[in-house]
């Protein structure tokens, strides 16, 4: 029998008995939509991360003070105060694979300007730093070395404080209290989200690194150095690089452990991706339990139609049908059901994730995949828990099928 | 009839035993019958006789636990599922008591259904269905349901079925069995009219008054075959011309 047949047969048998066929399907619509929602807000999840990570700078390494011990516990939890900007010239000079390398500090401060005041981190860098995180000006201009230099008291705003302290008026050119000090705003940085640990990164402060050190935290040293290699593929070796320059000018001992740590974005991406993934695993997971209990319902209904339907069948192998005629005929039976079910589910399942993804500000991509995966868990439930009635229907005698009342 | 040379069933020592737990029930116990094409045999036996297992095996919906069996030539009686199958669909025709056609489903597409099975394509299905449901009476009703069709109506649907794969012999068990008698008399009328034209049918019957169509009466005692006689038919036709038009119906002549 060729599939248009088969389907026909199948469609029939089920408008036949519509409120049982409604009800089996209503349990795949329920279990496919969980699937998808579940897998497509984990998906976007993903995208949002991956997002985040791109959004932290271009090739980037992150140089901080303190040795890793083991799978990534790190022993003093930078406690040792040991990089300075000697440190990062030696990173400029002597690796040709950085590209850049910008040395930053930071403190949290409270913020005044007129009568509104605000309480922020303010990041102490140079002006490589806007290009190692591919950030831009929405307004105004950077600081250049000279500012570096002197020290000047001179601040670039993140969108959130100048949003706070600047609700209806332009940043650019006004002075800002930070702590007793007055600064200059030269600029405001363009929006940039999220970071991956759900910071809002527009919460910041930018200011040349050694009024940050001097007129700030009064210190000399620098908490961590940022680094951008010459190209995606030479992370890796900006790393052993950094790795050297640092190891020999911190005069460790060949064979002991490094007093600092190099991470790249990679890793971090990473680590945050492994953890989207395990949550999309955990949350499919839990949505296939309610896809398994709709399944068993199509088994369930199966059953009982090979039973009704006995005779039927006696009649279907009197007349020449196979017992692989009769198989096809209900498996066909169960997969249209599952789709039936699970296309409606599909969409469902997108609307809710849609509604999480929105709710939570995520990108949510419309993926022919997401309804291809739909379509393939719907035909596989179909088929797994559609078989073994199938099969029982398949191997009933004629003779006793025939003689059934 | 002409062409006796080659029959259409052949069984030799057919045996059929049932396993019921503990207990073998030897429903046929040597069985040897020849049915020539063109014949028009009654099966006749009281229940127990033997004569539905010897109706199931000649109908290839079961296999003798020991015999011989040749339809139309071909041993048959080793085949498996779905070779037996194949058998059923290619060269026999089934008639039932109950009708037995489908559900919620119209007479046309009932007849299609061994095409269906045969891998026949939808245009000769369909020219090939309703040219039987023509000649068995059913023109225009092609599209009724079961249920829109009365008893002798369906039992035509029934036969049409059966005769659509031009099949080399028509079983029919208790065909008048849910019938009134003059129906019966119609659907004996249509077999013999069938019969006639060279079709080979082998009725089965516990009613005299339905064997008397039949031009050859094999009666079964006990898994054997008792008696086989040829016999002179009556014409179910003249028999219905007898009958006064539109008659109160309950006697049957």
């Amino acid at each position: 029998m060729d599939t248009l047949v088969l389907v026909r047969v199948a469609a029939r048998s089920l408008a036949q008995r519509k409120l049982r066929s409604f009800l089996a399907a209503l349990g795949l619509v329920v279990g496919v939509a969980s699937v998808v929602t579940m897998v497509s807000a984990g998906q976007a999840a993903k995208a949002q991360v991956s997002r985040q990570i791109e959004g932290l700078g271009t090739n980037l390494l992150l140089v901080t003070p303190g040795a890793v011990v083991g799978s990534g516990v790190r022993s003093g939890a930078g406690g040792k105060l040991n990089l300075s900007l000697t440190d990062v010239e030696a990173i400029r000079g002597d690796c040709p694979s950085a590209a850049v390398a910008c040395p930053t500090v930071r403190a949290s401060v409270p913020l005044a300007y007129a009568n509104r005041n605000w309480s922020a981190m303010i990041q102490g860098c140079s002006p490589e730093y806007l290009q190692i995180r591919s950030w831009s000006l929405a307004s105004g201009a950077p600081f250049g070395a000279e500012a570096v230099r002197s020290a000047s008291k001179v601040c670039l705003l993140g969108q959130a404080v100048a949003e706070r302290l600047f609700p209806d008026e332009d940043a650019v050119g006004k002075s800002v209290r930070i702590r007793k000090l007055i600064f200059r705003v030269l600029g405001v940085l363009e929006e940039k989200g999220q970071s991956a640990s759900g910071q809002d990164q527009d919460d910041i402060v930018l200011a040349p690194f050694t009024t940050v050190q001097r007129a700030i935290r009064g210190v000399t040293y620098i908490d961590s150095i940022l680094v951008s290699a010459v190209a995606p593929d030479r992370i890796e070796a900006a790393r052993e690089e950094i790795q050297a320059v640092l190891r020999r000018r911190h005069k460790l001992a060949s064979g002991g452990p490094d007093d600092f740590t190099v991470r790249s974005q990679s890793e971090l991406g990473e680590m945050a991706n492994q953890a989207a993934s395990i949550m999309t695993l955990l949350l499919g997971g839990i949505a296939s339990v309610s896809l398994l209990v709709g399944g068993i319902g199509i088994m369930n209904i199966m059953l009982v139609t090979v039973t009704e339907r006995t005779r039927e069948i006696g009649v279907r192998m009197a007349v020449g049908a196979r017992g692989r005629d009769i198989m096809l005929q209900f498996l066909a039976e169960a997969v249209t059901i599952c789709l039936l079910g699970g296309l409606p589910g599909a969409a469902l399942g997108w609307l809710g994730a849609a509604g999480v993804a929105s709710s939570f500000g995520w990108p949510m991509v419309l993926e022919a995949k997401s309804f291809a995966l739909a379509l393939g868990f719907s035909t596989a439930t179909g088929v797994f828990f559609g078989i073994y009635p199938a099969w029982r229907a398949s191997r009933l005698d004629p003779v006793e099928a025939l003689r059934y009342e | 009839m002409s062409g006796a040379d080659r029959p259409i069933v052949r069984v030799e020592g057919l045996v059929r035993n049932y396993q019921l737990g503990e207990v073998t029930v030897h429903a046929l116990r040597g069985v040897d019958l020849t049915v020539y094409p063109g014949e028009f045999i009654a099966i006749m036996g009281a229940s127990g006789s033997g004569k539905s297992t010897f109706m199931n095996l000649v109908g290839c919906l079961d296999r003798p636990t020991r015999g011989r069996y040749l339809l139309d030539g071909e041993d048959v009686s080793g085949l498996e599922g779905d070779r037996l199958a194949a058998i059923r669909n290619r060269k026999i025709g089934f008639v039932f008591q109950g009708f037995n056609l489908l559900p919620r489903t119209t007479a046309l597409e009932n007849v299609e259904l061994p095409l269906l099975y045969g891998g026949v394509g939808a245009s000769e299905r369909h020219r090939r269905s309703l040219e039987c449901l023509r000649a068995v009476g059913l023109a225009g009703r092609e599209h009724h349901q079961p249920t829109q069709l009365s008893g002798g109506q369906q039992q035509r649907v029934a036969i049409a079925r059966a005769l659509v794969n031009n099949p080399a012999l028509v079983m029919a068990d208790e065909p008048t069995g849910n019938l009134d008698s003059r129906t019966s008399l119609e659907v004996m009328d249509l077999l013999q009219d069938l019969n006639s034209r060279g079709m080979t049918i082998v009725l089965v019957t516990h009613e005299p008054d339905i064997s008397r169509f039949a031009s050859r009466i094999v009666r079964f005692r006990d898994g054997r075959v008792a008696e086989d006689a040829a016999h002179d038919p009556l014409s179910a036709h003249q028999v219905l011309l007898a009958m006064p038009p539109e008659s109160d119906d309950d006697t049957a002549t």
